[in-house]
């Protein structure tokens, strides 16, 4: 598809898809220099400073115990975020996952209080999710209704069928076998487990979308999923899957909120959908899709944790924290259009002078 | 509308009947059309759309009404208008927003914001005239869209993205401004929080505030060359550009006007349930698009209605109202909502496609 030769990790093709519109600048920029200049550089660059200023301004903030509290704080935002990523690149969106993770939760308390093993329940709650993406995807895709759409609608529906399942009750006697197995941490360091599997996750999503041409026809599809068609790639298979996967890990997530806080309910993770979407397209994907990178999204998910655990530490009230989530979205998106805007107009006055 | 033999259909299952009106007209009629090109078809469509939900809502009534006749009481009547009218506001505030291809995700926390502010107002000022604090209620919520409107106008930043994030800053404002404080009925004047209860022509005074609103945005859009040039900016910005429309200040005025509304609807709330905290409105912005939706306005822009806005949220308040008195748990009324919302974007589809089919056979215009 793309010109560029890929190499997983690096976020060089966005960088060249964005360089794109301004070939006239003179001399090409170093390699270093495009870079330093993608949106994935700047989110990073912000995640170090924020991490450091965190660091020297906030006692406890730089100690084993609360980077262990962050991932866990983080870790239904950061699963949910990997297949969100793909969806958002091929120009859709799916504001179900947090409904989702409410129905799968709803539905593994009820079947633990049927009296079902949690080996099996977890797997069948996994696929559960699986289904419910999938009928995402089959709106979407079959019936070619827009996700925006489709999914405001199964959020209303999935949360709804999550209460129907259990009403207005918690169950919370899990045993504490899973419950703490959930938050525990690796042998001889304050990194729980879930860690490893979010980053086994981001490497897998990660190598899909930087390193197969998978992951080459995600962007094509973004770009324009009409000519994406025509050049052979089905466009209706790709997305279902994706949507499979969205619910899939939302399941997950599910199954793993449900552990870590000890408590089916149905209004588990209400709204989480928002922080999803706020992490992701701070991360540099762009919301008409065709554009972004794993590694960005990775870093907006952290930036934002790293942000609300840091003031939580220092006493700054939680609704501090929604300005600050407010603002950094909507000046990652304003500064970069604004940027390119003065910038081109910057020559045109050139001339006459 | 041809009713009566349909009863006894649930109401999702009432909207996806309105496929027969578009066809019931006959081929006699259908050759005169052919000539009268897509614009009448297309709006014959669209009035089917509306019949629809209005048959929906009818059915719907009927049915609980038969269930339970104390469902048409006054007193239940007005609960379900004055409980509409919120959602009503918003829903025709936010069709505004839908037709230009845009969409505002901040509705809840606007209003959130401006039901605060008065209360806030009426605290801190007690001398304050009535209308001037509603006013500035009105105000606040008009700020409100115009930062919206120069984020997405201006700066043309997608209208998703920059909604989302005032979502959280307007939220955020609330939270910090309110800081765990709570406004009670005592802190607010007897003349204000009566104003539901003042009756105009047997309907609640903000229903008639509510009607007042969809009728005038319905008279604009409808009637108005910059209302009908919304719909040729939502349909599709290059070519409204190249035609010389103001693309710009066209997808800047729905946000002001929405603001406005949600401001409104700010007031209206606090002169109704007269307990106000930071959490007002939280989570209320999906549910309006879901009313718009639900109403046959295209979350891409360019067709509906707000009468169909209107209609859309009248039916999910009716709904809420409903199912408690059709002995549905109050637990099924998301998933009915949810449901509903992917019956109505189906029927669009649908009806869409069907518009597509019939324009081409008749050739009037162009593939």
């Amino acid at each position: 598809m793309g010109p560029e030769v890929d190499t997983p990790g690096t976020s060089a093709p966005p960088s060249a898809a964005r360089s794109a519109p301004e070939p006239q600048r003179g001399p090409a920029p170093s390699v270093l220099r495009s870079l330093l200049r993608t949106r994935e550089a700047s989110v990073l660059g912000a995640l170090a400073v924020s991490v450091l200023a965190a660091s020297f301004m906030v006692e406890g903030f730089a100690t084993g115990r609360n980077a262990g509290f962050l991932v866990l704080d983080v870790a239904a935002i950061a699963l949910i975020a990997l297949p969100m990523t793909l969806v958002v690149i091929t120009g859709e969106i799916d504001l179900s996952v947090a409904s989702t993770l409410g129905l799968t939760s709803a539905v593994m308390g009820q079947l633990w209080v049927l009296g079902l093993p949690l080996e099996t329940i977890v797997p069948l709650c996994v696929l559960f999710g699986a289904l419910l993406g999938a009928l995402n995807g089959v709106l979407v895709t079959v019936a070619g209704l827009p996700s925006l759409a489709v999914t405001i609608g199964t959020m209303a529906m999935y949360r709804g069928l999550a209460y129907a399942v259990l009403g207005d009750r918690a169950v919370a006697d899990f045993p504490f076998t899973w419950t703490g197995g959930a938050t525990s941490r690796l042998p001889g360091t304050d990194i729980p487990w879930i860690a490893v599997l979010i980053l086994v996750l981001a490497a897998l999503f990660g190598l899909l979308l930087h390193a197969t041409p998978i992951g080459r026809s995600l962007y094509a599809i973004g770009n324009n999923d009409e000519a994406t068609r025509f050049s052979g790639i089905s466009v209706r298979w790709t997305k279902l899957w994706l949507f499979v996967a969205s619910g899939t890990v939302a399941a997950g997530a599910g199954v793993f909120w449900t552990l870590q806080y000890g408590s089916a309910r149905a209004d588990n993770a209400y709204g989480l959908e928002l922080s999803v979407v706020a992490a992701v397209l701070l991360g540099g994907v762009s919301i008409f899709g065709g554009r972004g990178a794993l590694p960005g999204v990775l870093a907006g998910v952290l930036l934002l944790g790293t942000i609300r655990n840091a003031l939580m530490l220092a006493d700054v009230s939680s609704d501090v924290l929604d300005i600050v989530t407010g603002l950094l979205l909507v000046v990652s998106v304003v500064l970069p259009t604004t940027l390119a805007r003065v910038r081109e107009r910057r020559p045109r006055p050139a001339p006459p002078s | 509308m041809s009713g009566p033999d349909e009863t006894g259909a649930p109401a999702a299952g009432g909207a996806a009947q309105t496929s027969p009106p578009p066809a019931a007209p006959g081929p006699a009629q259908e050759t005169r059309e052919e000539h009268g090109g897509g614009v009448r078809t297309g709006r014959r469509i669209r009035q089917a759309r509306e019949l629809g939900i209005l048959l929906a809502l009818v059915l719907l009534v009927a049915v609980t009404a038969l269930v339970n006749p104390g469902f048409l009481s006054g007193q239940s009547v007005r609960d379900l208008l004055l409980g509409a009218t919120l959602l009503t506001i918003l829903a025709v505030g936010q069709s505004m927003v839908l037709i230009t291809r845009s969409v505002d995700l901040s509705v809840g926390s606007v209003m959130g914001l401006s039901a605060f502010a008065v209360g806030m107002m009426f605290v801190s000022f007690p001398g304050l005239p009535t209308p001037v604090v509603m006013a500035a209620g009105v105000l606040v919520g008009t700020v409100c869209g115009v930062v919206n409107g120069v984020l997405v106008a201006a700066a043309r930043v997608p209208a998703l993205v920059v909604t989302l994030g005032t979502l959280y800053m307007f939220r955020g404002i609330d939270f910090w401004w309110a800081s765990g404080r709570q406004i009670n009925a005592a802190d607010m004047p007897d003349g204000f929080l009566g104003l539901s209860r003042v009756t105009l022509l047997g309907m609640p005074l903000p229903a008639v505030v509510a009607l007042a609103v969809v009728l005038a945005a319905g008279w604009y859009l409808r009637n108005y060359r910059s209302g009908r040039e919304l719909y040729a900016v939502g349909s599709e910005p290059a070519a409204a550009r190249l035609v010389g429309i103001p693309v710009d200040r066209r997808v800047f005025m729905p946000f002001v006007a929405n603001g406005s509304l949600a401001g409104l609807a700010g007031v209206l709330y606090a002169s109704r349930f007269g307990t106000l905290d930071a959490t007002v409105g939280t989570g209320l912005e999906l549910e309006v698009v879901a009313a718009a939706v639900v109403g046959g306005v295209a979350i891409f822009g360019g067709s509906g209605t707000v009468y169909g806005a209107a209609l859309g949220a009248l039916l999910l308040s009716t709904i809420d109202a409903a199912l408690p008195m059709l002995q549905v748990g109050s637990f099924w009324q998301q998933a009915v909502v949810g449901l509903l919302i992917l019956v109505s974007i189906g029927l669009d589809r649908l009806l869409a496609l069907r518009a597509a089919r019939r324009l081409r056979g008749g050739g009037t215009r162009g593939a």
